[in-house]
C-alpha cells in the first residue's frame, strides 16, 4: 500500500508539470503583452513597469522564463493583484476555504442522493422506479448549473421568499442564528452543484452495480444463505464503489466548472467568483494563479481518489 | 424408493423469458438423491443441468427465470413455494454449493477467511474470532498449507486450484447434508482436476454427505458417481447406476457420449476413431414434439418424432427415454440411414 | 484422464437462448432497429430535428427583427404579438432566441467537429504507432482529462480574444475562438475510443488480409479501421455536441462569450438574470431551450449507444 501510494505521488508530479507547461504556453503564446494594462495606466511610471518586467524576467528566453515562473508558482510567490494590490496568495487563501466547503458539501449531497437511488434502481433493472430514476438523471445532468441556479432563485427567493439569493461573508447575526443563516444561504448553491453532480453519479452507480450484480461471487454470496440486504451491501455495493471512485475523480474538472458558475450566480466569495471578476477586470496574475490552483485541486482530488481506490481494492497494491 | 429421499426433484420445469419468447431450459426433470449418495448429472452445455442445480437453491435469476412447474422436495418439504427466509436457512446450512469458476466465484475485496467465516457466522451465530478460527480449520481440512496465515489472504493471492479448495471449504463450512457441485473441475488445469475430485470424494467419505455433481465430462462420471442422470435438451433421457450405464447404455445419446471418450486402451487395437455426435441441440424456444434427440439420432424412425418417448424402467433402476431402447441395446436396431 | 473429456464433441455448443433465426440484416439496419426500441431517444430525435429546423428556418417565418427597440413594450410577458415576451429594450425574445439558437447549435456542431478531428487524429496515430508514441499521446490524453476546463477556457479567451477579434471581426473571431477551444478540450474520449478500436481491430482477420495484400497504412485506416469503429465514435460525438453547447452557454452566461449584440442562449440568460423578479420569462425561455436541446441530445446519444452496442439490449 505504501509503495502504491508513493507510486501514485510520483505519477502526480509529471501531471503538475504538464499542466504548468500548458498554462505557461498559453500565457507565452498570447498575443500582446499581458502587462499592457500597466502600460496604459498613467498612474504607473514606465520605470516601475520596466522593473516589474525585469523582476518577472519577461525578456529572458522562453525556457528560462518557464522555470522562473514555475519556481515562483511552486513557492507560492504569485505576485500582486492588479486591481486590489493585495498579494495573490493572500487573496486566494482567503477565499479557498469557501470554495472547498461548497464543493465538499455538494459532493456529500451528490453521494447521498446517488448511491441509494443508483443501487435501488440497479437492483430492480427496468422497473418503473429505475425508469423514472434514469429519466430524472438525464434531466438532472442536462440542466446546466446556471439555469438550475436561476430556477431555484426564482422559486425559493423571489416566489416563496424562503432563502436569500445573495451569499454574504459577513453575517450580522451571532450564535445559533449565525449557523442557521449560514445554512440558509448555503442551501441553494450546494443544491445546484449537488444535484448536477448527483444526477451524473446516479448513472455511474447504476451501471457499476449492474456490472457487479451479475458476477459469480454475488451468486456465491446468495448461496451462503445471508440476507439479501447483506448481499447487496457487502458484495454488490462495496465492489461497485471501486469503479465509481474513478469516475468521480474524472468528474472533478466538471465539478469545478459548476462551482465557478454557482459561485458567480449566488455571489459566493470563493475562488470561482474571484476568477470571473479577475477576468472581467483583466487581472492577469489572479487569473493565472486561480487557474493553477484549480489544476492543483484536480490533481489533489485525483490523488485522493487513488488512495480510496487502493483502499477499496486489495488487488491494487499488489499490481 | 420407500425411504424418503434427501432431495427429490419431481417434474421440474424452469423457463426463461427472452426477447423471442420463453426458453424452456428445464422441461420436466426428475432427479433424486439419497443420503450419502453421489449422483452425477451429465450432458452437454445448454442441456439444463446447471439450471436444474441452481434451481435447488433457487439461485437462478427470477426474472427472467421462473420455476414453471414441479416440486423440489428437500427432506420431504417442497422448497419451490418457500419464502426467502426459509430458503436462506437451507442455503449452505443444509445444502452447500460449489461453483464452476473458482476465479470469479470469490469476492476479490474480502479475505478468504472472511468469506468462509461469513457463512458460519450467519448460520451458527459464531463470533468473528471463532468464525475465523473455523475458517482456518476448514482451510486445513481442504489441504491448504499454512491455513492460519492463509485465512488473511485475498483470493487473488491463490492459484485457481487453491481457490477451488477455498470454495469447497466454504461449501463445507456448516457441514451440509448435500453438496451440489456445478462443474467444479471444468475451469481448472487437467493436472489439478484430479486433485479436486479426490478432495471431493475424500470429504464425502469423511463427512458422510451426499453429492450432486454436475458435469459434462464422462471421465468424471466414471470416477465419482454411484448413479448417473443423463440430460439432453432440458430433459432426462437416461438414468442408471454407474456400472450398467457404462456397460449397457440404452439411449443412443448416452452411447454417443460414451463413444466420444478417448480411450487409450482401444485406440491402437481396434482402429476406432473418436466419434462425434453430428448436429446441434434443438432450440428450447420451440422444442420438437417427439424425441428431442431424433434429429441427431442414427436410429431415428418416423415414430420417434410423433410423440415424446416416456422414461421407461428397462433394468434394475435403469431408465431410458427411447422407444427403440431394447432393440438398440440388443444390437438388433439398424441405423436408419443404413437400412434405407 | 479425470474430467478432461467433453461429453460431446459437437462443434456448436448451441445454447438456444436468444434467437439466431432472425432474418439477417445489415449492421446499420440492425442499429436502427435497436435505436427505435429506445422510445425516449426517438422522441428526442424528433424534438432535436424540430429545434434544428426551427432555428434554421424559423427566422424566415418569424420575421420580427431581433434588434427592434420599443421602450413602450419593455419586459412584457408572452403575448400574441411577442409569444416569448420582450426584454428590457422591448426587443422580441422569440426572434432573439431563434437567432441565438443558430449560434448555439452552430457552436455545438462545429466544436464537436473539431473534437472529432483532433480525437480521431490523436487516437489513430497512437493506435497505429504504438510503443512510445502511444504512451506519450495517452499521457497527454489523460492530462487533458484532468485539466480544469472552465478556468482554462476563460484564461484562453481572455488572452486571445482581442487580437482575434481585431483580425476577423467580433462575431467570427469569438466564434472561431470558442469553437476551437471547446473542441480542443473535448477530444479525449474520441481519441481513447479510436485507439482502443485500433488495438482490437488491428489483429482481426480482414485487416490482416488487407495488410497482407499490401494496403497502405492510410488506406487501411480510412477503408478498414475507421468505418468499423464508427459506432462508438458517433456516440461520443453526440455527447460532445451537448457538452459544447453547455460550455458555450456557460461562457456567455458569465458574460465572457459572445458580445452583447449577439443573443446566444447563454447571453440572453446573462442579460435576464438581473431582472428575474419582474421578467422571469426572459430567463425561462432561453434556459428551457438550452435544457431541451441538451436533454434531447443526451437521450439521442443514449439511444445510439444502445443501437451500436449489442450488449446493452434490454429484456
Amino acid at each position: 500500500m505504501t509503495q502504491y501510494l508513493i507510486r501514485r505521488l510520483l505519477i502526480a508530479i509529471p501531471s503538475i508539470l504538464g499542466i504548468s507547461v500548458i498554462l505557461f504556453a498559453v500565457l507565452a503564446l498570447a498575443p500582446g503583452d499581458p502587462f499592457e494594462e500597466l502600460a496604459t495606466n498613467p498612474a504607473i511610471p514606465p520605470e516601475v513597469r520596466q522593473n516589474l518586467r525585469a523582476s518577472l524576467g519577461l525578456d529572458d528566453p522562453i525556457h528560462v522564463r518557464y522555470f522562473a515562473w514555475l519556481t515562483s508558482m511552486l513557492r507560492g510567490d504569485w505576485g500582486f493583484s492588479f486591481v486590489s494590490r493585495i498579494p495573490v496568495d493572500d487573496l486566494i487563501l482567503q477565499r479557498l476555504p469557501t470554495t472547498i466547503a461548497v464543493i465538499g458539501a455538494s459532493q456529500v449531497l451528490a453521494i447521498c442522493i446517488a448511491i441509494p437511488i443508483g443501487v435501488f434502481a440497479a437492483t430492480r433493472p427496468y422497473s418503473i422506479f429505475d425508469q423514472i430514476a434514469n429519466t430524472l438523471a438525464f434531466v438532472g445532468f442536462s440542466l446546466p448549473t446556471f439555469f438550475t441556479g436561476l430556477l431555484l432563485i426564482l422559486l425559493f427567493s423571489i416566489h416563496l421568499d424562503w432563502l436569500p439569493f445573495v451569499y454574504r461573508t459577513q453575517l450580522d447575526s451571532t450564535g445559533w442564528q449565525w449557523w442557521w443563516d449560514q445554512v440558509r444561504q448555503s442551501i441553494m448553491p450546494v443544491t445546484v452543484l449537488g444535484l448536477f453532480q448527483g444526477a451524473a453519479l446516479v448513472r455511474f452507480v447504476r451501471s457499476a452495480v449492474l456490472d457487479v450484480i451479475r458476477l459469480d461471487y454475488v451468486t456465491t454470496a446468495r448461496a451462503k444463505g445471508i440476507p439479501e440486504s447483506a448481499v447487496t451491501l457487502r458484495h454488490i455495493v462495496r465492489n461497485a464503489m471501486i469503479p465509481v471512485v474513478t469516475l468521480l475523480a474524472l468528474q472533478m474538472p466538471a465539478v469545478f466548472g459548476g462551482a465557478i458558475v454557482t459561485e458567480q450566480i449566488f455571489r459566493v466569495p470563493g475562488i470561482g467568483s474571484l476568477l470571473i471578476s479577475a477576468v472581467l477586470a483583466n487581472d492577469t496574475p489572479v487569473i493565472m494563479a486561480v487557474t493553477f490552483v484549480f489544476a492543483c485541486l484536480v490533481i489533489l482530488f485525483n490523488l485522493i481518489a487513488d488512495i480510496l481506490y487502493g483502499w477499496l481494492d486489495p488487488r491494487i497494491s499488489y499490481r | 424408493m420407500t425411504e424418503q429421499r434427501l432431495l427429490d426433484i419431481q417434474g421440474l420445469k424452469v423457463h426463461f423469458r427472452t426477447d423471442d419468447g420463453w426458453v424452456r431450459a428445464v422441461d420436466g426433470v426428475d432427479i433424486g438423491v439419497d443420503r450419502g449418495e453421489t449422483v452425477c448429472v451429465v450432458g452437454e452445455s445448454g442441456c439444463g443441468k446447471t439450471v436444474t442445480a441452481k434451481s435447488v437453491l433457487k439461485l437462478i435469476d427470477m426474472p427472467p427465470g421462473k420455476i414453471a412447474a414441479g416440486k423440489i422436495l428437500w427432506q420431504g418439504r417442497d422448497i419451490v413455494p418457500m419464502r426467502a427466509a426459509e430458503m436462506r436457512a437451507i442455503r449452505s446450512k443444509e445444502i452447500g454449493f460449489i461453483f464452476q469458476e473458482p476465479m470469479t466465484s470469490l469476492n476479490p475485496v474480502y479475505t478468504v477467511g472472511y468469506q468462509i467465516a461469513e457463512t458460519v457466522r450467519q448460520h451458527e451465530g459464531l463470533s468473528k474470532r471463532a468464525a475465523t478460527d473455523r475458517a482456518a480449520e476448514m482451510l486445513r481440512l481442504v489441504n491448504i498449507p499454512n491455513p492460519a496465515k492463509r485465512v488473511h489472504d485475498y483470493p487473488h493471492q491463490f492459484s485457481g486450484g487453491m481457490r477451488q479448495r477455498v470454495v469447497i471449504a466454504m461449501a463445507l463450512a456448516c457441514n451440509p447434508k448435500l453438496i451440489i457441485a456445478d462443474e467444479p473441475t471444468t475451469a481448472l488445469d487437467v493436472t489439478i482436476q484430479a486433485g479436486i475430485l479426490d478432495l471431493l470424494n475424500e470429504m464425502k467419505e469423511r463427512l458422510g454427505m451426499a453429492v450432486l455433481l454436475i458435469t459434462h465430462a464422462m471421465g468424471v462420471v466414471a470416477e465419482t458417481a454411484q448413479r448417473v442422470v443423463v440430460m439432453y435438451a432440458g430433459q432426462v433421457v437416461e438414468e442408471a447406476p454407474v456400472a450398467p450405464l457404462f456397460a449397457r447404455p440404452l439411449h443412443p445419446y448416452t452411447q454417443g457420449l460414451i463413444r466420444s471418450i478417448p480411450r487409450l486402451d482401444l485406440a491402437a487395437t481396434e482402429h476406432k476413431r473418436l466419434e462425434a455426435i453430428p448436429g446441434a441441440v434443438p432450440s428450447l424456444l420451440d422444442p420438437p414434439r417427439g424425441c428431442r434427440f431424433a434429429a441427431r439420432c442414427r436410429y431415428a424412425i418416423p415414430e420417434c418424432t410423433a410423440a415424446p418417448p416416456p422414461l421407461r424402467e428397462l433394468g434394475a433402476g435403469h431408465f431410458a427415454a427411447c422407444i427403440r431402447a431394447e432393440e438398440i441395446a440388443e444390437g438388433r436396431a439398424q441405423p436408419a440411414g443404413v437400412a434405407a | 484422464m479425470a474430467g478432461s473429456t467433453p461429453a460431446s464433441a459437437t462443434a456448436s455448443a448451441g445454447v438456444p437462448a436468444s434467437g439466431g433465426d432472425r432474418p439477417r440484416v445489415g449492421p446499420w439496419l440492425e442499429a436502427w432497429r435497436r435505436f427505435r426500441k429506445h422510445r425516449l431517444a426517438v422522441v428526442s430525435a424528433v424534438i432535436l430535428a424540430i429545434l434544428v429546423l426551427g432555428v434554421a428556418f424559423g427566422p424566415l417565418i418569424w420575421t420580427v427583427p431581433i434588434d427592434e427597440i420599443d421602450f413602450s413594450k419593455r419586459l412584457d410577458g408572452p403575448s400574441w404579438e411577442h409569444p416569448m415576451g420582450t426584454d428590457d429594450l422591448g426587443q422580441d425574445l422569440l426572434a432573439r432566441i431563434l437567432y441565438g439558437g443558430r449560434i448555439s447549435l452552430a457552436v455545438g456542431f462545429a466544436a464537436m467537429f473539431v473534437a472529432l478531428v483532433v480525437g480521431v487524429l490523436v487516437g489513430a496515430v497512437a493506435g497505429m504507432a504504438g510503443g512510445k508514441t502511444d504512451a506519450a499521446l495517452m499521457w497527454l490524453t489523460d492530462l487533458f482529462l484532468s485539466l480544469p476546463q472552465l478556468p482554462l477556457l476563460l484564461l484562453i479567451i481572455y488572452l486571445f480574444r482581442d487580437s482575434l477579434v481585431s483580425v476577423v471581426g467580433p462575431e467570427m473571431g469569438v466564434f472561431i475562438l470558442i469553437v476551437v477551444v471547446i473542441g480542443g478540450f473535448n477530444w479525449m474520449q474520441v481519441a481513447r475510443l479510436v485507439r482502443a478500436q485500433f488495438f482490437s481491430l488491428r489483429e482481426k482477420e480482414f485487416v490482416e488480409a488487407a495488410r497482407a495484400l499490401g494496403a497502405s497504412k492510410t488506406r487501411m485506416v480510412l477503408v478498414h479501421i475507421l468505418p468499423n469503429s464508427l459506432g462508438p465514435i458517433i456516440v461520443a460525438a453526440t455527447i460532445d455536441i451537448a457538452a459544447a453547447i453547455i460550455a458555450e452557454s456557460t461562457l456567455s452566461f458569465l458574460g465572457l462569450g459572445f458580445p452583447p449584440d449577439i443573443p446566444t442562449w447563454g447571453r440572453l440568460l446573462f442579460d435576464a438574470k438581473d431582472n428575474l423578479d419582474f421578467a422571469p420569462h426572459w430567463a425561462l425561455f432561453p434556459g428551457l431551450m438550452i435544457f431541451l436541446t441538451v436533454l434531447s441530445i443526451n437521450f439521442v446519444g443514449d439511444g445510439l449507444r444502445d443501437a451500436f452496442d449489442p450488449r446493452r439490449v434490454k429484456s
